[in-house]
């Protein structure tokens, strides 16, 4: 089973992020970077249907250069080798460019799935890959939680809202975004440190971008929709004038 | 090209009460570009539910009907509504930020050679180009979207942006569109949808939550969080992660891949705040946030909020409820 994972690399969850001097994007000086967590699981789950079933997982990414250690890490994980699509322009391009130049970079490949996360933690639109799977040509499910290998075809268990959940079949080759927490996420080893240092990296040039339809004009902090009362002094001070607000102005105690 | 076009939501002869919020904003978004608005509908046997149109602010509405669209398949959906979409050729096309939106949503949009903007909490519109508002960085971030350059808008509204008592009485033409199908054009075969597990507890019509996020770090840690649930009298949640990673069960994870929850009381800990938890717990009456963060974004729902390490402040917390009560 020839398995693509597409995964993005994105500023770390703790991130103390400032917005930047235009006021469009934040400032990337002195951020970490990390694989997108709901990449990561469709990278584990990659590489448990190629644990399972034998074949060959491709890391793909489009991004600017601070991507490549992601990648590296994705090969130290166990992914056999990676494609970089050298993408240093992602904050003027929008998700329909980004999804071409995903599809255009493993079109070639023949590959019976395609795995992403279900979205990003930064941009959160939620869609590069269904888009993609469009560009391709080949079917889709979203959101999924389990994934089983068929005949020609793969069974999926897809999450629904208000904890209900459904499966569907799809015929090879296909597309799928994950959930995260789907399962326990692997370490790399320091074997597969060593032996990532090896494994091909590919690198692509895209094709000049297509003007963007969709574009962000403007960054801002969020505004309160309530008047927060925020409570003051030590933990304990805190928590008492807390314990003391519950019960004479809530009065749920 | 002209008119805006939203996209209800139903299944199995239910509607999606998102969609009436969808409504909302395309109401606002016709008014605003001086548009008429138009509203559809896919699925099977849609004529009962249709009646309920009747009323509505659209000027027509579609039942786009046909045997092959129940159930529900991204192929069959945005094989439908391409139909619709290139017959009507509206400016823009609102639907509701559901699940099944996500699905199909995003590759009808491709088709149409568009980015949908999606998961918007909200709209304005000025010389009458609308931005679309969304989430940066899990809610740390807002930002402002537009759309430019040819063809048709596509938006899905996250629950919430917009209220849907706020849609206007009118008086609504409702249409049937059949669309050109054949079986073979779906390729997923789908199973009848399944819940898992029996319910145990009833977070929707409980009084008091204390909810639990990433901060809590290990499982470990849950005792604490366990010891002020019940000093309280309170029901324990949680944020997504802390149910992924099996810490609690499923039943007690609020959001919008979970629970609805509207207590008198709700305490989140160490919940950071994205918009898919915040719209589980936004109809709670008060909202006390304790977070290491201040500018956690759940301090943005927040009635009263204390910064600070939850490892320090939760201990305080019971203790200072147990005096309080005198237990």
């Amino acid at each position: 089973m020839k398995i693509i994972v597409a995964i993005k690399q994105v500023p770390a969850r703790d991130s103390a992020v400032r917005i930047d001097a235009a006021g469009k994007w934040i400032d990337e000086q002195d951020l970490t970077f990390e694989i997108n967590e709901p990449d990561a699981y469709a990278l584990e789950t990659g590489l448990l249907l190629k644990e399972k079933h034998g074949g060959e997982v491709v890391v793909v990414c489009a991004g600017p250069e601070r991507a490549a250690p992601t990648i590296r890490e994705a090969l130290a994980k166990g992914a056999d080798r990676a494609i970089h699509i050298e993408s240093g322009d992602l904050a003027a391009i929008d998700t329909l460019e980004v999804a071409r130049r995903l599809a255009a970079a493993v079109s070639g490949e023949q590959a019976d799935l395609i795995l992403t996360g279900l979205q990003s933690d930064d941009l959160g639109l939620g869609q590069t890959g269904v888009v993609m799977a469009e560009i391709l040509g080949i079917p889709h499910a979203t959101i999924i939680m389990e994934v089983e290998k068929r005949d020609g075809a793969i069974r999926v268990k897809r999450e629904l809202e208000d904890g209900w959940f459904q499966w569907l079949e799809l015929p090879l080759p296909a597309l799928l975004t994950i959930q995260s927490g789907i399962s326990k996420l692997r370490y790399a080893t320091l074997m597969g440190i060593k032996k990532a240092k090896t494994k091909e990296v590919r690198r692509v040039t895209p094709a000049p971008a297509a003007p963007a339809g969709v574009f962000l004009e403007r960054v801002f902090l969020p505004q309160r929709k309530k008047e927060t009362q925020m409570i003051a002094g030590t933990p304990a001070e805190a928590a008492s004038s807390l314990a003391a607000i519950l019960k004479s102005e809530v009065r749920v105690i | 090209m002209s008119g805006v076009l939203v996209v209800l939501e139903q299944r199995r002869g239910a509607w999606n009460r998102m969609s009436w919020e969808a409504l909302a904003g395309g109401q606002q978004l016709a008014a605003e570009t001086g548009q008429p608005l138009l509203a559809a509908v896919a699925g099977a046997g849609l004529k009962e539910l249709c009646a309920d149109l009747e009323r509505k602010p659209a000027a027509t509405a579609y039942a786009v009907e046909h045997p092959l669209l129940e159930p529900y398949s991204a192929d069959g959906f945005c094989a439908a509504y391409e139909q619709l979409i290139r017959r009507l050729d509206p400016s823009f096309i609102l639907f509701p930020h559901t699940y099944q939106v996500r699905d199909f949503a995003p590759k009808l949009a491709a088709r149409f050679g568009q980015t949908l903007v999606a998961d918007v909490i909200g709209l304005h519109v000025d010389g009458g180009r609308p931005a679309f508002v969304r989430q940066l960085l899990q809610g740390k971030l807002n930002a402002d979207y537009r759309h430019s350059g040819a063809g048709p808008c596509f938006a899905s509204l996250q629950s919430g942006a917009c209220s849907a008592d706020t849609l206007a009485e009118g008086a609504c033409q409702v249409e049937t569109f059949t669309p050109a199908l054949e079986a073979a054009q779906i390729r997923c075969r789908t199973e009848a949808p399944v819940r898992a597990g029996e319910q145990t507890v009833d977070l929707a019509s409980a009084p008091l939550i204390v909810s639990v996020g990433r901060g809590i770090k290990e499982k470990d840690n849950l005792p604490m969080m366990e010891e002020l649930a019940r000093a309280l009298g309170a029901e324990l949640a949680a944020s997504r992660p802390i149910c992924d990673s099996g810490w609690l069960p499923m039943e007690r994870q609020v959001g919008s891949s979970g629970q609805t929850v509207s207590p008198k009381v709700y305490i989140a800990v160490g919940i950071s705040g994205a918009i898919q938890h915040l719209v589980g717990m936004k109809g709670s009456k008060t909202v006390v946030a304790i977070n290491k963060d201040e500018n956690a974004p759940i301090f943005e729902v927040a009635d009263y909020g204390i910064v600070g390490d939850l490892f320090e402040v939760v201990p305080a917390l019971t203790a200072a409820v147990r005096k309080v009560r005198g237990a």
